[in-house]
């Protein structure tokens, strides 16, 4: 493949694809496809085993002699039955969509305000208050816990959903500022000039000018806020205490695993289901998810 | 007189309210009442609880240093650091070089790349409790995935005892946490390799480069400030992980997994000592910043040094 290659008059131009034609076959099976393939396996075994798990009939999930464990003979739905009629399950579900989207949508209002002020506003201290933004995204959560939950519980929303609804913005503004600002500074001083010109006001140029451009970055932002909120365990642990108020992960950890007896085809039928919202998500919205990734640790 | 003066007031509360100091106030209000009231707030009050022996349901009084002289003749809290210090430096690093190398791979000319590189971001994506419960399964002392297949191999006799072992456990949290870290690094670094220039590379392989002398010369120097950054990242969320350590040992076999975030948890919350959980999550302070400043500083020399900006 690489001679006729070599032979052509390559044009002068900075192709992506750089030197790469100057490896040959046998050379990148070794040096790229082997190691990722490796990669690959590594990385995605977990949930193929979360998956076979889910649907292997208890007979079978301990019973490596008879049946190889890497596949599943006759697969059933009862672990998923079980999960979703006989536990609190959907109702975890419920309870994670419901403080994940109030807790994203809570910051992202707030972000988008404190975004504009420090990128556009500039006031006096601005620039400062830009640093303790970054810096409050550094304060990890497993600090907080234990004065947060002194602070919830005198608050009067110890147990109650309120309680991760303002807990969780703790994370999520910092984050969702740092990556609006990003977004905010590249849209063209120009635009917000000339709406001043034509008598706007700073929150007619908000609503009008600069949010209509910045959609792409409040998807980024609301994308990786809901699956952070999601994922968040420390504080779903700490504050609640009820069954019917807990979210998916602290549900499935301390209500389906009982003493010995573990019941592992339910329990990963329920890991498998509480991933499944942000994977959907993830999945639809990839290059947003990437670029507020990536966008928050290159500012 | 007294309207003029009136009026006065009023234009110059009128400048002050159309001034940029104003609004800037008004549109940060809503995020610093919440920053304040939930982030600064409890920083200052887990500090002032560290010096209180405040227990659940009743308010601590002032006691000096005694949670912390009694945590400095604590052993298992002296485990917890060594412990956190050690997974959080063996982890960084390990993910740092799967992260590296996986994301050179992803930076070649491969088909399906998108496809690859939005997959292997998955076990970022998944919540870290659900994947560890997975991890919990295959580490299975019986039924362990890993065991049968290295008996099948006939490389092991006898099942592993991945997580009643000390040595073991502390292993395979480590093997956890570097799956779920990899993909992040990964993914972060290909955005930073993506922007270094094809023709830096050209150039050099023109003069004569091998391609290690051009990773070296070329791709880590221009990576260094993203590498920087990432590594910060990777090493805070490191030190302060709760969850993996939560789901998979509760920091035993005998305490001899804890992190300084699960034994802040396990004293403070179900053991009810307010007092002595903040303590710990207080001493994370220092280790944190220090991490934070050997990780940030020691990079970004080079950056200087290679006559970057800053």
């Amino acid at each position: 493949m690489s001679i006729s290659e070599q032979t052509n008059i390559q044009p002068l131009t900075d192709d992506a694809q750089g030197m790469s034609y100057l490896n040959r076959l046998p050379r990148r099976i070794v040096v790229l496809y082997l190691p990722l393939a490796v990669f690959l396996f590594v990385l995605l075994f977990p949930f193929y085993w979360m998956a076979i798990t889910a649907i292997k009939p208890n007979s079978q999930l301990t019973d490596y002699n008879h049946y190889s464990p890497f596949w599943v003979v006759a697969p059933t739905l009862d672990h998923i039955k079980y999960l979703l009629f006989e536990t609190s399950y959907p109702g975890w579900l419920w309870n994670t969509l419901v403080v994940s989207t109030c807790a994203t949508v809570l910051s992202l209002a707030a972000s988008v305000f404190a975004a504009y002020a420090i990128e556009r506003v500039r006031f006096t201290g601005s620039r400062s208050v830009g640093l303790m933004i970054f810096l409050a995204y550094l304060v990890p959560p497993s600090i907080l816990f234990i004065p947060l939950a002194v602070i919830v519980f005198k608050f009067g929303i110890y147990d109650t959903k309120l309680a991760l609804i303002f807990t969780y913005p703790t994370f999520l503004i910092p984050f969702c500022t740092w990556l609006l600002m990003g977004y905010f500074r590249s849209i063209p001083f120009e635009l917000e000039e000339s709406a001043l010109v034509d008598g706007a006001s700073r929150w007619q140029i908000l609503i009008r000018v600069i949010l209509p451009l910045a959609v792409p970055g409040l998807i980024s932002a609301g994308i990786f806020a809901f699956t952070l909120s999601w994922n968040e365990f420390i504080y779903a642990l700490t504050f609640i205490q009820s069954s019917e108020n807990k979210t998916v992960p602290v549900g499935v950890l301390t209500e389906l695993v009982r003493g010995d007896v573990f019941e592992w085809g339910s329990l990963m039928a329920g890991a498998l289901f509480g991933s499944l919202p942000v994977v959907i998500l993830y999945s639809f919205f990839v290059d947003y998810y990437v670029s507020s990734m990536t966008g928050a640790v290159k500012e | 007189m007294t309207m003029t003066q009136t009026a006065r007031r009023e234009s110059a509360f009128g400048t002050f309210a159309r001034s940029n100091t104003a609004i800037g106030a008004l549109f940060m209000l809503p995020a610093a009442a919440f920053l304040l009231c939930f982030l600064t707030y409890p920083l200052g009050l887990g500090v002032w609880l560290g010096f209180t022996d405040a227990k659940i349901g009743r308010d601590g009084i002032f006691i000096g240093l005694e949670n912390y002289q009694a945590l400095a003749r604590d052993s298992v809290f002296w485990m917890a650091v060594s412990n956190t210090v050690l997974y959080t430096f063996v982890a960084s690093i390990l993910k740092f070089i799967f992260g590296l190398w996986l994301a050179l791979i992803l930076n070649e000319h491969l088909p399906f790349k998108s496809f690859f590189r939005a997959v292997i971001l998955l076990p970022w994506v998944v919540p870290t409790v659900l994947s560890a419960l997975a991890f919990w399964w295959i580490y299975d002392a019986q039924f362990s995935i890993i065991s049968w297949s290295l008996i099948r191999l006939g490389w092991i006799d006898t099942p592993i005892n991945f997580l009643g072992d000390p040595n073991n456990a502390r292993a395979s949290v480590i093997a956890a946490n570097v799956w779920r870290g990899i993909p992040f690094v990964a993914i972060s670094l290909l955005a930073g390799l993506q922007t270094i220039p094809q023709s830096l590379h050209e150039a050099a392989s023109l003069d004569g480069a091998t391609s290690w002398q051009r990773f070296r010369f070329i791709t880590l120097p221009m990576l260094t400030p993203i590498i920087a950054v990432v590594m910060t990242f990777s090493v805070l969320f490191t030190f302060t992980d709760f969850q993996l350590i939560y789901v998979l040992t509760k920091g035993g076999p005998v305490n001899a997994t804890h992190l300084m975030a699960t034994l802040s948890f396990q004293r403070g919350i179900p053991g009810g000592q307010l007092g002595e959980g903040a303590a710990i999550a207080v001493a994370m302070i220092p280790f944190l910043l220090a991490s934070i400043l050997f990780s940030f500083f020691g990079l970004q020399r080079r950056k200087w040094q290679q006559g970057g900006q800053d």
